[in-house]
């Protein structure tokens, strides 16, 4: 069962083309990497893919009515709102909202619970999310939208601001979420980061799709010359691949 | 936190029978209940139920509905600053009650008053609606609030101004401070219909509010339709503070300090927030209105002055404690 689906996707905005011609199709166990310098759409990308922005062209999301997609895909935006002092349990509890009567279920305190657990927050439960530091609030944003318990998760730069440890760990819960037989769509900018955890990484740049497959395939010493402007060392190690930036060509 | 309603709700009940047995007419407290239950028709029993009953009643009614559209209203817009009045509703209710003292016909007829800003009211809200369109922002809605509340007090001043009467400058002047002074069961009939309806509208905001903790694009991702919450927003505070405002006029303070107040009370849940700011809407303004009974009997001191001279030294202590907090 293919969880996203995009069809010669296109999003103008302002009369200025950000991307067009985008066709992709995620399917159950991918955790797919969204690469591409500053402006190339990625963020534009994904709100359309969700229905959230103008488009031509299908997104199977778009489709569905607002309650319907809320329980097929989980969105973690970029800009990291907490508008409120509100506890972590409350904030991660919000993530329930799509499928929640008016009490809690036992099946929506066991997702909260899990998501806490899979970012690390369970001892900071009845901490106030406003009062943590910058990357202490994208981890409880995190399990909010892995609380949401949906077969895809959309996360925007979701480990920017996060210390070593918990950019690989919350990698990893993605994997381990795809694994389930989820799928996990990210945008990331450490290019190491998704090399090491992605399954699939797509290539954002000069409005379009320019490669769309494993990372061993997308991170070539061209294609990164020609969207990134980089040099880079990149190869499959004992470690898995490594990719590692070096200069800017002139 | 069911301590606190139940304290809240308590505190309710108290001041308002408290409302119910203070009063210019020194009447006992039993021979009031007494009065107020035992059907006579004494004039006892006429000052308990035309009198002390509506204004206890409308006290109530109005401190809840202010206090439940600040806490949405704050809600909405992410920010404890917001108030009922921001989306030019009491601004435009209030030229509408102008005008009808101004040209006589509240003179003419009682009613005309809580009518004629009833009105106003409605046209606010039709010229707040078709400003902000179906589908803009939280921005829009308050541009578009500052835009009426500035035309309707720009014509509010401009009929006060051109007034050759001087009792209806008076009258005016005195109306605009907001009072609860003899109110009748017929204010409160009137007043009813829209504010339970507005009521209803608001008390259904909770499970949105509360997803917008997480921001516009999150709430949306997560089922929340925002231009329906936005439309169910303004047309219910709309109905609870045109009403208001017909009956009582302008009463400053209590929806912005209310829903401040009780946040931290009930853990900075939005949808929590909404039931706890109307039991202490309801509270405070009854308080107010017992205050300005028994504190200058004889001079008919306004309800929304002392709301504002009671209100903005607790905002200044607020803003003390936000900056400590700050550092």
């Amino acid at each position: 069962m293919t969880l996203l689906s995009l069809r010669d996707l296109s999003v103008t905005l302002r009369d200025r083309p950000v991307f067009s011609g985008v066709t992709l199709d995620i399917e159950p166990g991918e955790l797919v990497g969204l690469i591409g310098p500053n402006g190339a759409g990625k963020t534009t990308l994904m709100r359309a893919a969700l229905g959230l922005l103008p488009h031509e062209g299908q997104s199977c999301l778009a489709e569905l009515d607002p309650g319907a997609r809320a329980r097929a895909v989980a969105w973690m935006p970029q800009m990291r709102e907490i508008a409120w002092p509100v506890t972590v349990e409350a904030l991660v509890t919000l993530g329930r909202t799509p499928h929640r009567a008016r009490a809690l279920s036992q099946a929506d305190r066991a997702a909260v619970t899990r998501a806490l657990d899979w970012m690390d927050l369970s001892d900071m439960r009845n901490r106030t999310a406003t009062r943590l530091s910058g990357g202490e609030q994208a981890r409880v944003l995190i399990a909010r939208a892995l609380a949401q318990d949906t077969p895809l998760l959309l996360a925007d730069e979701p480990v920017s601001g996060l210390d070593p440890a918990h950019q690989i760990a919350t990698m990893r819960t993605f994997g381990q979420v795809a694994r389930s037989g989820r799928a996990v769509l990210v945008s990331l900018h450490d290019l190491g980061l998704a090399a090491r955890h992605c399954s699939r990484l797509i290539l954002l740049g000069q409005g379009r799709v320019v490669a769309d497959g494993p990372p061993g395939q997308v991170l070539t010493p061209e294609l990164v010359a020609q969207v990134f402007g980089i040099t880079a060392f990149s190869a499959a190690t004992e470690h898995g691949h490594v990719f590692q930036p070096l200069e800017v060509l002139e | 936190m069911t301590r606190l309603f139940v304290g809240l709700s308590v505190g309710v009940a108290a001041l308002f029978v408290l409302s119910l047995l203070v009063g210019p007419a020194s009447i006992a407290p039993v021979d009031s209940l007494a009065g107020l239950f035992g059907g006579g028709e004494g004039p006892v029993a006429m000052v308990m139920r035309e009198i002390r009953l509506p204004r206890a009643i409308l006290a109530a009614m109005i401190g809840a509905s202010l206090g439940l559209a600040g806490a949405a209203m704050q809600g909405y817009l992410r920010n404890p600053l917001a108030e009922p009045g921001l989306i030019g509703v009491s601004g435009s209710a209030a030229l509408g009650a102008v005008l009808a003292i101004q040209t006589g016909l509240s003179a003419a007829f009682a009613l005309a008053l809580p009518l004629m800003a009833l009105a106003g009211a409605l046209g606010g809200v039709l010229l707040v609606l078709a400003l902000a369109g179906p589908r803009g922002g939280a921005l829009v809605l308050i541009l578009a609030g500052i835009a009426i509340s500035a035309m309707a007090g720009a014509l509010t001043q401009l009929v006060l101004n051109l007034s050759q009467n001087p009792f209806a400058v008076n009258e005016i002047v005195f109306w605009m401070m907001g009072s609860l002074a003899d109110r009748s069961m017929t204010h409160l009939w009137l007043a009813l219909p829209f504010t339970l309806l507005g009521w209803v509208l608001l008390a259904s905001l909770g499970r949105g509010l509360d997803a917008l903790t997480l921001g516009e694009d999150a709430a949306q991702a997560m089922g929340i339709d925002l231009p329906r919450l936005r439309l169910v927003l303004i047309l219910g505070t709309a109905c609870v503070v045109g009403a208001g405002t017909a009956v009582a006029g302008a009463i400053g303070f209590v929806g912005l300090v209310v829903p401040h107040l009780l946040r931290p009370l009930v853990g900075a849940q939005p949808s929590r927030l909404l039931p706890a700011s109307a039991l202490g809407g309801a509270a405070m303004l009854l308080a107010a209105d017992l205050a300005v009974r028994v504190i200058l009997p004889e001079r008919d001191l306004k309800l929304g002055v002392l709301t504002a001279l009671v209100g903005a030294p607790l905002f200044l202590h607020l803003i003390y404690k936000t900056r400590k907090e700050m550092v």
